[in-house]
C-alpha cells in the first residue's frame, strides 16, 4: 500500500487529499478547490476605479510600494481562476480508479478532473453531500458568470496576471496566495468549469447513502460512515482482501445538524488514516493545550471500558459551546438592529447557517422587533426544501421531529410565516418590493470575491451601525481590502469543524488499529502511547505501508471440499483442488463450478521422491506387465545428459510389448509405442513414488 | 423475527401471533437477536406494541424511517377504532409511544450490524411507503424476507428494487400467487369512471381505507382527475387520517417514485388542493362527495358508521381493495352480491349500493413474485403471506419452472434450510497470482470423443469448450493444528522438502517418406547420413500444416526444428542410436526418418492422438 498526501487543505472549506495505492488500485481522496486564494481577485465594483495594470507607470509604483500597506488596487483586477489541490495535476488523472468524496466542499474541484479526457474512475459520493455539492457548483458557475459579464469573454487562455512580470509586482501576500511558499503552485491555478462540466461531472457520480456496502471491481469494498461535520459528510472504510482501512476526515462527535460522528463503524479496520487537520488551524491562535495521554488512558481495555470510553467520546461539552456561540452571534445581531444597522452573514456553512436561522428568528421574536431576514442565493430555495426532506442524513433531535410530524428545520414554517425571504439574487424583483432596513442578511460567498455579498458589504461597509459576521480562518486584512475603508463592526467567529486533539488518543483506543497514519504537523501537539504503529505523513511524500498480512483469505465451499480426493504423507494431508475461483466482495472464493467429468485429472502431475526400481517391476509385473533392469553405466550410451546420473537405471519391458523406462534420481522417461502400455506404466510409477 | 403483524379478521386473542413458540418461558430477550419490520400495515406491525409492551420484549426493533414514522399513526388510528368495540388485550397510546421508542431506525441499503454476526439491509419494495425488503446475513448463511411488495411502479411508489445476492433463502409474499394482471392504466381509469359516474349523478363516494398509502396513492390519483376534468366535488378526509399524514408524506419524498420526487423544490405532490377535513355532520349533507374514511376493509369504526349511512342508496358507490381478509365486512361485500348484511345479532344493513372493488393493488402478481425469484435464484424459496391452494401452484411452478425448492408451510409449521458454509483457508501469494493470469483452454466438441457426449453438456456438443486450470495448479495442505493453507504445485516441494520427480514419455519412431528422400538426394547427392536444416524444416512444416489440420482448436508452435504443441514436442531425431527408440533394426534404413517425441504426463492424451495422427499421415506425405 502506498500513501500520499497531495495537500493538507486549510480549513472546512479546503479539505484535505490524499492519493491511496490499495490492491492495486490508486484511490483519490476528496478534490476540494482552494476558495480563499480567491482573495488575490478584486470583486467587482472596485474595478472600475483603477484600470490601468498595462500602464507601465503604475506598474514602476506598484514595484516601490511593495514595503507598503496593501490596498485595493493591489489586487488582480481580472476574471477571476481557481486554486485546485496544488499536487493534483503532477498526477495522471486517467490512472485513477476509484475517486472517494467525504464532504460537499470536498468535491469542487471534481468537474475539473472529470473534464479530462480519459477519466474513468467510480466516484462515490453519499447522496446528501452529493445534492448539496452540485447546489454549490452549480452556485458557484452563476456567481462566476456575473464576474464574467462585468470583465467581458477573456480573448486569450493565458491571463494577463499570470505572466512572470505582473507576478514580480504584486506584494508579497498576494504573491504568496499566488504562487504558494515555495513559488511552485501557479499550475494549480484553472479558469472556472461550467454549468456542462458540473452536470457532466454529477452524471458520472454514483451516490451511497450511510453505510451502504460499494463494491468495486469485486475486490474493493467502500462504505460512508457519517463523520458529523456537516449534512452528508462522511468518513470512509475501504476493504479489500489483504487492508482494511479507514479514513477519518474532520469529524464531529455530537452534532447540532447533521448526524453524529458514527465512529463505531470505523472499527475493526487494521489502518487509520488520520486526516483531521482542524486542530492546525484552531492551535494556532491558542497553543497551550498539550495533550497529556496518561492522564486519559489510565483503564485497561476491557470491554465495559471501551463502552464508557464511547460513552465520554459523545459526551456533549463541545456542541453546548457551539450553541453558546451561536447565541453571542444573534445577540451581537440584535444590537445592531437595535441601532438601526443592518446585519449580513456571508457564512457558507450550510448547518451553522440552519441552526443561526432558528436562533436568530426566535431572538428576533422574543425582542419583538420586526426585522425580516433574507436569503439570497441562486440555489437556496432548493437547499433548504431539500434539508427538509432528508430526515436519514440529521442528527438523532431532528429526526425526532420526523417522527412527531414536524419540519426538520424551523425554516420551513419560517418562510410561511414570511419571517425568511428567500430570493434568488440581489437583483431579484420581489427582492426589490419586499426590501426593509434594517436586515440580517445570509448570502454567499464567504470569501468575499463572489455572489451578493459583495454589493451588500459595498452598500454597508461605511455604516457603523451595521455588522458583518465572518469566519475565522479568513484572513480579514486582504479580504475587506476592496471595501476598505471600513466603518462596518465585523466579528469573526470560529465554528467547530473537527476532533480536538484531546479525543484522538481515546478514539484511536476504541478503534484499535494496527497502524496509524497521522499528519507530520499534528504530532509534536500529541503524543501517542503506541509509537511503533504510527506513520507520520507531510505533504506530496509517499509513504509505504507493508502489508499486514502474508497470505490471503480463501473461502472453499464446503460442498466443494467433500469432494476432494486427499493424501496423507508424514504431517500434512494435501489435495489437489478443484471447481472455479471466485472474487466477490473483496472475498477469494472457490465454489464447485462447470467441469466436465473426464477432464477431472485422476492422476498425480507433480511427482517427487525417488523410485525403487525393483518395488516398481513388482507393481509392473502384478498389473502383467514384465521386464529386466538393465543398470546404466557410464560409456554404455552417449546421451549427454547420462554421465551426471548416478542411480540410473532402465527397465526393460518385453512383455505385452517391448517398452522402455528410463529411472534416474531426478526423472523417469517412459518410451513406449502403445497408449494403453504407457498408461500403465505410469500408474505402476505413481505408486512407487509420492505425487499429487 | 421478521415483521409482528395481526390477523384483521379475530377480535380475540388469535388476532396475535402466537408467541410462546419463539420462548414457552417469554424470556423473548435472549431468543431473538431483533424484530425487523418490513412496513406499516397491520398485518405486519399489529401486534408489535402487545409484544413490546405487553409481553416484555426489550431487544432491538428495526424498521425504515418512514415505517418508525407513520406506523404509530396507524397503530393509533386501528386503536381508537377498536376501543369502541371494548375488547381487551388491548394496547394503549401509551404502549404505542412507548414501543416506538425503541425502533431503530434503518435507511435503505444501509448495512447494519446487529451484533457480531447478525448483518442486515433494507432494499426499496414499493408497496407502501417505507415498505422494505430485508435481507440478512450470519456468517455464511443469507436470506431475504421480502415482505409485501410491488414489481411494477404505481403513482406515487417506485418498484421494487434489490442487488443480485448469493442466498440460501428467499422468503416471499404470495398474496396474488396465480394473478396476472394486465397494465395499470386501464384499471385505474375503471376506478376513476365508477367514481366519476357516481358523483355526477348527485351520489356520494366511500373509500374505506387504512390511514396511510392506499389513501395517499388514490388521492393522487383523484386530485389529478379532478384537475383534468375541473372538478369541484370536496374530497374528504376523516378525522384522523391524512391530512397530518400528508406532512409525514411531504418530508419523506425521497421514498417515493422518481417523478414524485423530482417535485420537491417546487410544488410538493403531497400538498393536495382539493382535500377537506371531514366531519361527522357532513355524514348526511347533501350533494355529491368523495370520503376516504378508516379503517380499510369496514373493520369497523368510522368507515362502518357511514356504510351503515350510506349503504341503502343506491346512488351511492362503496369501492374496496382488491383484497379484504375475511371475517371482514369488505370481505362479505366482495363475496357475492349481497343484499342484506348482518353486522351483529340486532343490527342488519341494507346494501343497495354500488360496489367498485379496485382492480390494481400494490401487491405484486404471479409473475412479479417468479420474476423476483428468478432473479434472485436462491438456494430455497418459502412462500408467505397468500391463500393455500394458489401458493400450492405457484409453489410447484417455482419448483418446475425454475428449479428451486420450495416450501409453503402452514402457521406454527416449522421448515428447515440448510445454509451455506466456507472451510477457511490461507491462499499464498504464488497461487492468487497465478490464478490472476488467464489460463484458458479452448477444445471444441468432437463426435469422436465419447466421453463428451456422455456428460450432461453432450447437448451443446458443437459448441466451444472453456476449461481454465489455474485452480487446479492450487494444493490445499492440512496440517495438525494449522489453518489449512492453498499453495500453488510449484511452492509445494519447497514445503514438504522433497525434491521433484519428473515423469515423461518418450517415443523415437521412424517414418518413411519417399519423397523427403528424393529431395534430400537430388540436392545434396554426396550427402550420406544428416538432413540439412532446410530439409528438416519442411518435414516439420509438412507435419505442423497436417496437425493443424486435424487438430484445429490445438495451438501448434513451428519452432523451426521442432514442433510444440503444449508440452508435446517432436523433432526429427538425426542419432544413430537415439535411447527413446524402441526398435533398432529399422535405423538404417535410408528412406526414412524419425520422429523423437517426448511429452509431459499432463497432455498424455493429446499426445497420442498427435503420433497417431503422424503415423498415419506418413504414406501419403507428398
Amino acid at each position: 500500500m502506498k500513501f500520499t498526501c497531495l495537500s493538507k487543505g486549510g480549513g472546512f472549506h479546503f479539505s484535505p487529499c490524499h492519493m491511496l495505492n490499495v490492491s492495486g488500485f490508486r484511490i483519490l481522496l476528496d478534490c476540494p478547490l482552494d476558495l480563499s486564494s480567491l482573495a488575490l481577485f478584486s470583486p467587482v465594483p472596485v474595478a472600475h476605479q483603477a484600470h490601468e495594470s498595462l500602464d507601465t507607470d503604475s506598474v514602476i509604483r506598484k514595484k516601490q510600494k511593495i514595503e507598503k500597506t496593501l490596498d485595493a488596487n493591489d489586487l488582480v483586477h481580472a476574471e477571476p481562476w481557481y486554486k485546485t489541490v496544488k499536487n493534483l495535476h503532477l498526477w495522471d488523472a486517467s490512472f485513477i480508479d476509484v475517486v472517494l468524496i467525504s464532504s460537499p466542499m470536498g468535491m469542487l474541484g471534481l468537474p475539473f478532473l472529470t473534464r479530462t479526457r480519459d477519466f474513468s474512475a467510480k466516484i462515490y459520493v453519499t447522496e446528501a453531500s452529493a445534492r448539496i455539492g452540485q447546489l454549490l457548483m452549480e452556485d458557484l458557475v452563476s456567481m462566476h458568470m456575473e464576474l464574467r459579464q462585468f470583465y467581458g469573454p477573456e480573448d486569450s487562455c493565458f491571463p494577463q496576471w499570470m505572466r512572470w512580470e505582473e507576478l514580480e509586482v504584486l506584494p508579497s501576500e498576494l504573491r504568496k496566495i499566488a504562487l504558494g511558499k515555495d513559488c511552485e503552485e501557479l499550475g494549480a491555478w484553472m479558469p472556472l468549469y461550467s454549468a456542462v462540466d458540473v452536470k457532466d461531472c454529477m452524471r458520472k457520480v454514483q451516490t451511497l447513502k450511510y453505510a451502504e456496502e460499494a463494491c468495486y471491481n469485486g475486490t474493493l469494498i467502500v462504505k460512508a460512515f457519517s463523520s458529523g461535520l456537516e449534512i452528508g459528510t462522511c468518513n470512509w472504510t475501504i476493504n479489500g482482501p489483504k487492508k482494511n482501512i479507514a479514513y477519518i476526515s474532520s469529524s464531529i462527535f455530537v452534532s447540532m445538524h447533521a448526524m453524529d460522528f458514527d465512529f463505531l463503524g470505523l472499527r475493526g479496520n487494521d489502518l487509520i488514516i488520520y486526516s483531521d487537520f482542524s486542530s492546525l488551524d484552531k492551535n494556532m491562535e491558542n497553543d497551550d493545550t498539550y495533550f497529556d495521554p496518561v492522564t486519559s488512558s489510565s483503564g485497561r481495555d476491557d470491554v465495559s471500558n471501551l463502552e464508557e470510553m464511547a460513552a465520554s467520546l459523545l459526551k456533549d461539552d463541545e456542541s453546548a459551546e457551539e450553541i453558546e456561540k451561536l447565541v453571542f452571534i444573534c445577540a451581537c445581531a440584535l444590537d445592531s438592529v437595535r441601532v438601526g444597522g443592518s446585519v449580513l452573514v456571508p457564512i457558507d456553512r450550510l448547518g451553522v447557517v440552519l441552526c443561526l436561522l432558528e436562533q436568530m428568528s426566535l431572538l428576533l421574536e422574543s425582542s419583538s422587533l420586526k426585522v425580516p431576514i433574507y436569503i439570497i442565493s441562486s440555489v437556496a430555495e432548493e437547499l433548504l426544501a431539500f434539508t427538509n426532506i432528508i430526515p436519514e442524513w440529521v442528527c438523532k433531535q431532528r429526526q425526532e421531529k420526523l417522527f412527531s410530524g414536524e419540519p426538520l428545520f424551523a425554516h420551513v414554517k419560517l418562510i410561511k410565516e414570511r419571517k425568511i425571504h428567500v430570493f434568488p439574487a440581489v437583483h431579484s424583483p420581489e427582492l426589490l418590493t419586499n426590501w426593509q432596513e434594517p436586515c440580517v442578511v445570509f448570502c454567499p460567498n464567504w470569501s468575499l470575491r463572489l455572489g451578493p455579498v459583495v454589493h451588500l458589504l459595498r452598500h454597508w461597509c461605511s455604516d457603523p451601525n451595521s455588522l458583518l459576521v465572518l469566519e475565522s480562518g479568513v484572513d480579514a486584512d486582504i479580504a475587506l481590502l476592496p471595501f476598505k475603508p471600513m466603518a462596518m463592526k465585523v466579528l469573526q467567529c470560529s465554528f467547530l469543524s473537527g476532533l480536538s486533539l484531546q479525543k484522538v488518543q481515546p478514539l484511536l483506543k476504541i478503534l484499535q488499529p494496527k497502524l496509524v497514519l497521522f499528519p507530520k504537523d499534528l504530532s509534536c501537539k500529541i503524543q501517542i502511547s503506541e509509537a511503533n504503529m504510527i506513520f507520520l505523513f507531510s505533504e506530496n511524500e509517499t509513504l509505504r505501508i507493508p502489508s499486514s498480512k502474508e497470505s490471503t483469505d480463501i473461502d472453499i465451499a464446503t460442498d466443494l471440499a467433500s469432494k476432494f480426493r486427499w493424501k496423507t504423507f508424514k504431517q500434512e494431508t494435501i489435495t489437489r483442488l478443484e471447481g472455479e475461483l471466485f472474487m466477490d466482495h473483496g472475498k477469494h472464493r472457490l465454489l464447485s463450478g462447470f467441469q466436465p467429468a473426464n477432464s477431472k485429472q485422476q492422476r498425480p502431475l507433480v511427482h517427487w521422491g525417488s523410485p525403487d526400481v525393483k518395488v516398481l517391476l513388482t507393481e509392473l509385473s502384478k498389473m502383467g506387465i514384465s521386464g529386466t533392469i538393465k543398470q546404466v553405466t557410464d560409456d554404455a550410451k552417449s546421451e549427454d545428459d547420462a554421465k551426471s546420473e548416478n542411480a540410473a537405471a532402465i527397465i526393460d519391458i518385453h512383455d505385452p510389448e517391448k517398452a522402455l523406462i528410463d529411472v534416474r534420481e531426478t526423472g523417469t522417461v517412459i518410451i513406449a509405442a502403445n497408449e494403453n502400455l504407457a498408461s500403465h506404466i505410469v500408474k505402476a510409477v505413481d505408486i512407487v513414488l509420492d505425487g499429487i | 423475527m421478521f415483521d409482528c403483524g395481526m390477523h384483521m379478521g379475530y377480535t380475540d386473542s388469535r388476532r396475535y401471533p402466537d408467541f410462546s413458540l419463539i420462548s414457552n418461558t417469554g424470556d423473548f430477550d435472549n431468543a431473538l437477536t431483533c424484530v425487523v419490520v418490513t412496513h406499516f400495515h397491520l398485518d405486519h406491525i399489529g401486534a408489535l406494541p402487545y409484544f413490546t409492551e405487553v409481553c416484555g420484549y426489550k431487544g432491538p426493533i428495526y424498521m425504515t424511517y418512514p415505517t418508525k414514522a407513520l406506523a404509530p399513526l396507524m397503530l393509533e388510528d386501528y386503536r381508537k377504532n377498536m376501543d369502541r368495540r371494548g375488547e381487551d388485550e388491548q394496547f394503549t397510546s401509551d404502549h404505542i409511544t412507548e414501543c416506538m421508542k425503541k425502533v431503530i431506525p434503518v435507511d435503505l441499503k444501509q448495512t447494519v450490524q446487529v451484533d457480531k454476526d447478525l448483518q442486515i439491509r433494507a432494499y426499496y419494495a414499493g408497496h407502501v411507503i417505507g415498505a422494505a425488503m430485508f435481507y440478512a446475513k450470519v456468517g455464511d448463511a443469507a436470506m431475504v424476507y421480502t415482505g409485501d411488495y410491488n414489481m411494477t411502479p404505481d403513482r406515487h411508489l417506485g418498484a421494487a428494487q434489490i442487488d443480485r445476492l448469493q442466498l440460501d433463502l428467499v422468503i416471499t409474499e404470495s398474496t396474488y400467487a396465480t394473478t396476472i394482471r394486465d397494465s395499470r392504466y386501464g384499471r385505474e381509469r375503471e376506478f376513476l369512471k365508477a367514481v366519476h359516474t357516481c358523483i355526477a349523478a348527485g351520489g356520494k363516494v366511500l373509500i374505506p381505507t387504512f390511514a396511510l398509502g392506499r389513501a395517499q396513492e388514490l388521492c393522487i390519483l383523484l386530485e389529478d382527475y379532478w384537475e383534468r376534468m375541473n372538478l369541484k366535488v370536496p374530497i374528504y378526509f376523516s378525522a384522523g387520517l391524512t391530512i397530518q399524514a400528508n406532512m409525514y408524506y411531504k418530508m419523506l419524498i425521497n421514498w417515493t417514485s422518481q417523478k414524485i420526487k423530482e417535485t420537491y423544490a417546487t410544488r410538493n405532490a403531497f400538498d393536495f388542493k382539493n382535500v377537506r377535513n371531514f366531519d361527522r355532520s357532513l355524514i348526511n349533507a347533501p350533494g355529491p362527495c368523495v370520503l376516504f374514511a378508516t379503517p380499510g376493509m369496514i373493520v369497523g369504526g368510522f368507515s362502518l358508521e357511514v356504510f351503515m349511512q350510506w349503504a341503502p342508496s343506491e346512488m351511492n358507490l362503496v369501492t374496496l381493495p382488491g383484497y379484504c381478509v375475511a371475517g371482514t365486512i369488505g370481505h362479505k361485500l366482495m363475496s357475492g352480491k349481497p343484499t342484506k348484511i348482518d353486522l351483529d345479532k340486532d343490527t342488519q344493513i341494507d346494501v343497495r349500493c354500488q360496489i367498485h372493488q379496485l382492480s390494481f393493488s400494490p401487491h405484486t402478481d404471479a409473475k412479479g413474485i417468479m420474476d423476483l425469484v428468478k432473479f434472485l435464484s436462491p438456494k430455497h424459496a418459502i412462500l408467505v403471506h397468500g391463500e393455500k391452494p394458489k401458493m400450492a401452484t405457484l409453489k410447484e411452478r417455482i419448483q418446475s419452472e425454475l428449479g428451486i425448492p420450495c416450501y409453503c408451510p402452514a402457521n406454527n409449521e416449522t421448515v428447515t434450510v440448510p445454509s451455506t458454509h466456507y472451510v477457511k483457508a490461507d491462499a499464498s501469494e504464488t497461487f492468487i497470482r497465478s490464478c490472476l493470469n488467464p489460463n484458458f483452454k479452448f477444445s471444441t466438441y468432437s463426435s469422436v470423443d465419447k466421453s463428451y457426449l456422455d456428460s450432461k453438456y453432450s447437448k451443446a456438443a458443437s459448441g466451444l469448450q472453456v476449461s481454465d486450470e489455474r485452480v487446479a495448479e492450487g494444493i490445499l495442505v492440512v496440517e495438525k493444528g494449522k489453518k489449512a493453507k492453498v499453495i500453488h504445485q510449484d511452492e509445494l516441494l519447497l514445503m514438504l522438502g522433497d525434491k521433484k520427480h519428473e515423469v515423461q514419455f518418450a517415443y523415437c519412431f521412424p517414418m518413411h517418406t519417399e519423397r523427403l528422400q528424393k529431395t534430400r538426394t537430388e540436392e545434396l547427392p554426396s550427402a550420406d547420413t544428416l538432413l540439412c536444416d532446410l530439409d528438416k524444416c519442411t518435414l516439420i512444416n509438412q507435419l505442423s500444416m497436417k496437425l493443424s489440420n486435424e487438430l484445429s482448436d490445438a495451438n501448434i508452435l513451428d519452432l523451426g526444428e521442432q514442433l510444440q504443441v503444449e508440452s508435446f514436442r517432436v523433432s526429427i531425431c538425426s542419432k544413430n542410436s537415439c535411447p527413446h527408440r524402441l526398435s533398432h533394426s529399422v535405423h538404417n534404413d535410408s528412406e526414412s526418418v524419425f520422429l523423437c517425441c517426448h511429452w509431459s504426463l499432463r497432455d498424455e492424451k493429446l499426445a497420442w492422438k498427435i503420433i497417431s495422427i503422424m503415423k498415419s499421415s506418413s504414406p501419403h506425405t507428398t
